[in-house]
């Protein structure tokens, strides 16, 4: 495996943090839906589109790491190894897992770097594997059976979405602006 | 002495150094230039943080090319946005981290971080978080951690632009009592005339090069 | 730096953070073995003694457990309607218990001691090519960016509003990324200015 450069040493400091900023700024209110959406899994996929599979799972590795040392750092304040334990864990834990696949997919989609294929690969990626590891853990902690689980998750499903849609245009604008950070 | 020979460098494109040679001996050398002038690039040259394209750059002899890690010992650097600058999180952390990379023992780090605080007045800083002091505070926490490892030469790329009045004067006043050389890459005409000597460059070019006053007013001139 | 942690003199405290994590490993490991409601039910007392033990105010205790009420409510219900109160009770008290805990160590360990011991941790893990000085790196970069990055965000939604624009995800996120992705390249050559080197 290639060793990290000090570039990449920053680029995973810096995603981890906007995931972190992300996380503590209001919930961003959207035109045109009446609830407004948190942003942090938005920053998830943008990890994953903008820095690729390997540096974006690090990258989320990272939060995960400060998240556990109990800096507040999750939607709502919420921190501390509490967090992992308590029924949205798997949520939290997958934020790793999606960023990895979002930059797997982009990676590997037909027509990459375009709008599509990294709204896909947001979409695909960033919601799938997170809530492949957040429904089983909820239906196991929460003791709800696994179908529930999932019902009860689908209704997030629309909100993820958009934000898989504004988090695969940003990537775009910064992969056209940027073109270095592509590079990876 | 700094030597830059036949310098060229192109992002792309767009040629931003077109042939540079200077000799730089003196102990205030300032660079001025309009934005996209090619200073910038200028200063990233002169401590191995870019290779030139072509030609070549000696600091005391030593090729950036060939002995970049000695380069980099010789020169350091104190960038215009010490938000860019500052690694870690607290004030002390920070100035440690240069000298932790050079694998110096525990003790003469300790020794050495207490003595430059000391110095810049921010003993009583240590353990804050460098995000609350102020604009000024931070340039010279900046300037801090460059100093402590006793540099041979420092370049400073704009170090005043983003600064107040106050604190123009006072990192003025810290570059003016350095023993180390300074090379200064500035728009701050007040700071510029201190220097001995002041390039001025355009469109990757050398276009004069004199003492302050001279200097200045065919800068002032050009901008014109 | 900002986190969780509540200052007290107290044994709890003094404990050595790798010692908490560990009992804390191994508590939440133990407990899926008890499902004898009485059991659990004190070994919660024993954990609210804890909390007296390292002087956290009671209001410290509730706001971990607050967060986390609805779920025990519909945990404790669901179980209790398929499997009787005995296994609701087990099951909705081994939650409370296990993030309570949790909620002890983060309460009374600095995040930047948490930090140091993961770090050492990480050490252990060198064999398998994780380079531990990389991740103390990263991990103060990303401690260091977080209130940089939180002035940006407030920086750009002024200007926005300043131009009239409507506040919106992307207004706010195509700027902080151009500006941070430069901000990153910036704050690399510093790094290698300074002598880091990644080998």
């Amino acid at each position: 495996m290639k060793p990290l450069t000090t570039r990449d040493l920053v680029h995973c400091a810096l995603f981890a943090a906007i995931v972190a900023v992300l996380g503590l700024v209001p919930p961003i209110p959207l035109g045109f839906l009446p609830v407004p959406i948190t942003a942090q899994l938005m920053g998830v996929m943008l990890a994953g589109a903008v820095l690729g599979a390997r540096l974006g799972g690090l990258s989320l590795l990272l939060f995960l790491l400060l998240v556990a040392a109990g800096l507040p750092l999750l939607s709502g304040g919420r921190g501390g190894f509490g967090v992992f334990l308590g029924p949205t864990g798997g949520f939290a834990i997958g934020f790793a897992l999606a960023a990895f696949t979002v930059g797997w997919l982009a990676e590997r989609l037909p027509r990459r770097g375009s709008l599509p294929s990294l709204f896909v690969a947001c979409a695909l990626g960033g919601i799938g594997a997170d809530y492949a590891l957040g429904i089983p853990w909820l239906s196991m902690v929460s003791g709800l059976p696994l179908e529930k689980a999932a019902l009860g998750s689908l209704t997030f499903i629309p909100g993820d979405l958009i934000k898989a849609g504004v988090a695969a245009f940003a990537a775009a604008t910064v992969k056209r602006a940027y073109p270095l950070a592509a590079a990876h | 002495m700094i030597e830059l020979r036949n310098v060229r460098h192109r992002y792309g494109e767009r040629e931003v150094l077109r042939g540079i040679d200077l000799t730089l001996a003196e102990r205030r050398v300032a660079i001025v230039g309009s934005n996209g002038s090619g200073k910038s690039t200028l200063a990233r040259l002169l401590n191995g943080l870019l290779l030139p394209d072509e030609g070549r750059v000696l600091v005391d002899g030593l090729d950036t090319r060939s002995d970049a890690r000695a380069v980099r010992r010789k020169v350091g650097f104190v960038f215009q946005d010490p938000d860019v600058q500052i690694v870690y999180p607290t004030v002390a952390e920070d100035i440690a981290f240069g000298l932790k990379n050079l694998r110096l023992p525990r003790d003469e780090i300790a020794r050495r971080v207490d003595a430059v605080m000391a110095r810049f007045g921010l003993t009583e800083h240590r353990d804050w978080p460098a995000h609350r002091l102020s604009g000024g505070q931070k340039q010279l926490l900046a300037i801090a951690s460059v100093l402590v490892l006793d540099p041979a030469y420092v370049v400073f790329d704009e170090p005043t632009t983003l600064l107040d009045l106050r604190n123009r004067r006072r990192i003025a006043g810290v570059i003016r009592d350095l023993p180390q050389t300074a090379l200064l890459i500035s728009h701050d005409l007040d700071l510029v005339a201190e220097a001995e000597r002041v390039i001025v460059l355009d469109e990757g070019r050398v276009v004069a090069d004199d003492a302050p006053a001279a200097a200045i007013a065919a800068y002032v001139a050009r901008m014109g | 730096m900002l986190g969780l942690y509540l200052h007290r003199d107290s044994p709890v405290h003094a404990f050595p953070v790798g010692w908490k994590l560990a009992a804390l490993a191994v508590a939440a490991t133990g407990l899926f073995f008890v499902s004898n409601p009485v059991a659990i039910g004190a070994a919660l007392v024993g954990a609210l003694g804890l909390f007296a033990l390292a002087r956290l105010p009671l209001g410290a205790v509730l706001g971990q457990i607050r967060p986390l009420l609805p779920v025990l409510v519909l945990l404790f219900a669901v179980q209790a309607a398929f499997a009787g109160w005995e296994t609701g009770a087990a099951t909705a008290g081994r939650l409370a218990l296990l993030v309570l805990l949790a909620s002890l160590v983060t309460l009374t360990t600095r995040a930047s001691d948490t930090i140091d011991a993961l770090e050492r941790g990480l050490g252990w893990l060198r064999p398998l090519g994780v380079n531990a000085g990389k991740v103390s790196l990263m991990l103060a970069l990303t401690i260091r960016l977080i209130p940089v990055l939180l002035d940006l965000v407030q920086e750009i939604r002024m200007a926005q509003r300043a131009r009239g624009v409507e506040r919106s995800a992307l207004a706010l996120l195509v700027p902080l990324l151009v500006k941070t992705m430069r901000m990153a390249d910036h704050l690399s050559d510093a790094l290698e200015a300074r002598g880091y080197d990644p080998r």
